[in-house]
């Protein structure tokens, strides 16, 4: 292809047939009931909530909207098995349980993929190669402090909250069910989990693995349903610890609802998370972590790297580079082994991106879309980028949580780090230089929680993951992560 | 200083945009060699090893499947580099390079057949007429530990005996003494005496270790004047790796939009089956694109793997495995 003396080399061009796992593997059932005191209630009793493959828009299955009694049931359970048995048992036994429940993790792992992937749309290839693999891990790893929680610096005797109320996001649904159970359990607390209104079929699957692996009854309860469901587990008096992650609206209505009780309470929210370039960064992998850092999971990602700051002088460039790697994407049936980008989780987000979106537009900034083919049916947006964003436009300021990344310049390290910091969120950021003692300066002095440094998206069950400021409080994974557990 | 606002590319370059006239800086000294090379970004290893073993996970299947198969044949440079190769084994080679399977005239030949200089004439004479060209490796290969004289000799030698392309080693040596200027000039004094025949400049990446040392060699032969930059030359424990074959590949492409000129790459040593040189193909469409997935801007320099792509090539006709004796040794 000839243009005004150019000559194009085609990224992609080598057409891959489509590579479908089989989604058969997940072995769904039409329809599920809560998981409470060690056994499934029957669907039947309950109403029932349907959840959808966004990809498609057609029906996975239904599942049960948890009622208030019902989570009085679970909060009981919980508390029965915390007091007779959960709570009493040794570090050494509960770890036993926890590493059982790791290895079948693995021994489901194509299945639960599978599953991810049906109910939230995302890339077979991330469920595949991340969140499934990281929850395993998750619990590999609280198995192994369970027996030595005297020796994690919070005391020689450190005791379990008791009953924990957890409520976690659609995004990562198995893995952050993971974050929430590991190190509870390895704590010595019992819970009751609240999996998301739109994909609560991994939670599910993980009830049957509990089962599995003898999970004491009611040592984890799992309660779906809709916002009720959680307001109603928040509320509840026999709960000693609430642990969220999603939403800043919502982790603020529960702040409100939490205080004045004993109950504990960790958050983890919203971000605005600022990918900062200087020049000397090492290009190639920098254009990588920037889409890693806003593509990765379609940018529903509460630490994404959605705001691109980069130093003037290389802006030209890195945007040229980064549209062309965005145009590479492969967006398509989250099934499909060589998909990079899935569907949008549910309809309801969709607008709230198409919504940011159009005021991005009406704000005067460029915003360049990729150009590929979105399937008809189910949720979808296409990757997008802003140019010309200012700091004061709403979509360098409000969380869109979705595949659309805002590029903002800077021309010094000190302007840039006052750049980063003036947002409401803290979650993440991430810092790209050849110049480690620079990145050590900046990074002192943003004010987030994680700060990757040349990397974005990375997570690990040894590292502590949690916000500052409206990104909420209370950290998960590492050390750090069993202090939410335990009363210290 | 310019204050516009910044703009997006339109949507027809946005592929790899190579200008369509050349213009390679001339390089007259070692400060300019090093200011270009100063000029370049650096790789940060962690996110390379990562972006290759991403690429890795592409699952091509079926009809992609038979695609790459048979362009991974027509990209092969059949190679003999042993000190027991005789007149005998070259023809051998020679007659499997034009016609890899002798049941199924759809198999295309291989690019080349790779020899040392002195059995050139031999192999030149056995491919008369066909399309596969005859690559020798000179320069002291593959050490290169001779004076430039010797050096020169070999390539001389090598082209008088009908070599359609050369494959010389870099002084390693010299480049890890940070001697730039003296890998540049040989390079260009063996560019000169191949003139219109094809060079292929081999950087023995797993001597040079870091990623950031092929990139800056990837950019030394290429501003020298190499048709092709090429990883090994087989004969250390570190060949081509993916991460290599990216930084390399990101070289060729990066030094095409800055000057117009098309470098090709190729990848040697340690390549045994179809599944690695897939991968291979998956990191040229996906870094430097469809212009790089031709022969002519991408080999693979191995012996073995001709006869597992063979047999893949079967299996995906047949739907089962033939036996591993059902091709020839060589």
């Amino acid at each position: 292809m000839t243009d005004q003396g150019l000559v194009s080399s085609q990224l992609g061009s080598l057409h891959y047939e489509p590579a479908l796992e089989s989604s058969s593997l997940a072995r769904l059932k039409p329809s599920y009931g809560l998981f409470i005191d060690g056994s499934f209630s029957d669907p039947g009793q309950h109403e029932n909530l349907v959840t959808l493959n966004p990809a498609t828009g057609e029906t996975l299955a239904t599942v049960a909207q948890g009622s208030v009694d019902d989570v009085d049931r679970a909060v009981k359970a919980a508390r029965r098995a915390y007091e007779n048995v959960w709570g009493k048992m040794s570090g050494a036994q509960r770890s036993k349980y926890l590493f059982r429940i790791a290895r079948i993790i693995q021994e489901r792992a194509r299945e639960l993929a599978v599953v991810e992937t049906l109910d939230n749309g995302k890339p077979i290839r991330e469920s595949r190669d991340i969140d499934i693999p990281l929850a395993a891990a998750y619990f590999f790893y609280y198995a192994g402090w369970a027996d030595k929680l005297e020796h994690a610096g919070f005391g020689p005797d450190p005791q379990p909250v008791g009953v924990a109320g957890q409520i976690i996001p659609w995004n990562f649904p198995l893995l952050m069910a993971a974050w929430k159970l590991a190190p509870a359990l390895a704590a010595g607390n019992t819970c009751v989990l609240k999996p998301a209104e739109t994909t609560p079929l991994s939670a599910l699957i993980l009830a049957e693995i509990l089962q599995q692996a003898g999970l004491p009854e009611g040592v984890v309860n799992i309660v779906t349903g809709d916002g009720s469901t959680g307001s109603a587990l928040v509320e509840h008096p026999g709960v000693d610890k609430i642990a969220f992650t999603g939403s800043t609206d919502v982790g603020r209505l529960i702040q409100q609802r939490v205080a004045s009780t004993p109950k504990r309470l960790t958050l983890e929210l919203g971000g605005k998370g600022a990918n900062i370039v200087f020049e000397d960064a090492p290009i190639d992998e920098m254009i990588e972590g920037i889409i890693d850092g806003i593509f990765f999971n379609q940018g529903h990602v509460c630490c994404a790297g959605s705001r691109l700051l980069v130093q003037e002088s290389v802006a030209e460039e890195v945007l040229r580079r980064l549209v062309r790697r965005v145009e590479q994407l492969r967006v398509g049936d989250p099934l499909d082994k060589n998909t990079d980008v899935g569907a949008i989780n549910s309809a309801e987000q969709l607008s709230r991106i198409e919504e940011l979106v159009a005021v991005g537009e009406g704000e005067g900034a460029t915003r360049y879309s990729s150009s590929c083919a979105l399937p008809s049916k189910g949720f979808w947006f296409a990757p997008t980028v802003f140019s010309n964003v200012a700091q004061s436009h709403r979509i360098a300021r409000d969380e869109i949580f979705g595949p659309v990344l805002s590029v903002l310049t800077f021309r010094t390290p000190e302007e840039v780090v006052a750049k980063a910091n003036n947002t409401k969120y803290g979650l993440a950021c991430g810092v790209w230089s050849e110049k480690g003692s620079r990145t050590l300066w900046v990074a002192e002095r943003l004010r987030a929680g994680v700060i990757w440094a040349n990397t974005y998206n990375r997570f690990d069950p040894t590292s502590p993951f949690g916000g500052m400021r409206e990104s909420g409080f209370g950290r998960e994974g590492g050390r750090h992560g069993l202090e939410a557990y335990l009363n210290v | 200083m310019s204050t516009a606002p910044l703009r997006l590319v339109p949507a027809q370059e946005r592929g790899v945009r190579i200008p369509s006239n050349e213009s390679v800086p001339s390089i007259d000294s070692e400060a300019q060699l090093r200011s270009v090379l100063a000029s370049l970004s650096g790789v940060d290893a962690v996110g390379l090893e990562g972006r290759a073993a991403k690429l890795a996970t592409r699952s091509i299947k079926r009809s992609t499947k038979a695609a790459a198969i048979d362009l991974a044949i027509s990209m092969v440079d059949l190679t003999t580099l042993e000190g027991a190769d005789t007149p005998g084994r070259v023809s051998s080679l020679c007659a499997k390079a034009m016609r890899p399977d002798p049941l199924d005239l759809g198999v295309p030949s291989v690019a080349a057949v790779c020899v040392y200089p002195d059995l050139v004439a031999h192999a030149s004479s056995e491919l008369d007429g066909s399309s596969v060209a005859v690559a020798a490796v000179a320069t002291a290969f593959p050490s290169g530990r001779a004076s430039l004289q010797m050096k020169l000799l070999d390539v001389h030698e090598a082209l008088a005996a009908g070599a359609d392309e050369i494959d010389m080693v870099i002084d390693r040596g010299a480049f890890l003494s940070g001697r730039i200027g003296q890998v540049f000039d040989e390079i260009v004094a063996v560019k000169e005496a191949c003139g219109e025949k094809h060079l292929k400049v081999i950087l023995e990446t797993g001597e040079l270790v870091t990623y950031d040392h092929v990139r800056r060699a990837s950019w030394i032969a290429m501003l020298a004047g190499a048709d092709f930059i090429k990883t090994s030359t087989g004969k250390v424990s570190v060949s081509a790796t993916p991460p290599t074959a990216l930084v390399m590949l990101e070289a060729v492409r990066d030094f095409a939009e800055t000057t117009g000129r098309l470098v090709g790459v190729k990848l040697a040593g340690g390549i045994r089956n179809s599944k690695d040189a897939i991968r291979y193909l998956v990191i040229v469409n996906e870094t430097a694109g469809s212009i790089w997935l031709r022969p002519s801007l991408f080999r693979f320099g191995a012996s073995s793997l001709l006869n597992d792509l063979l047999m893949q090539r079967l299996k995906q006709q047949r739907g089962a495995y033939v036996r591993a004796d059902e091709f020839s040794g060589d």
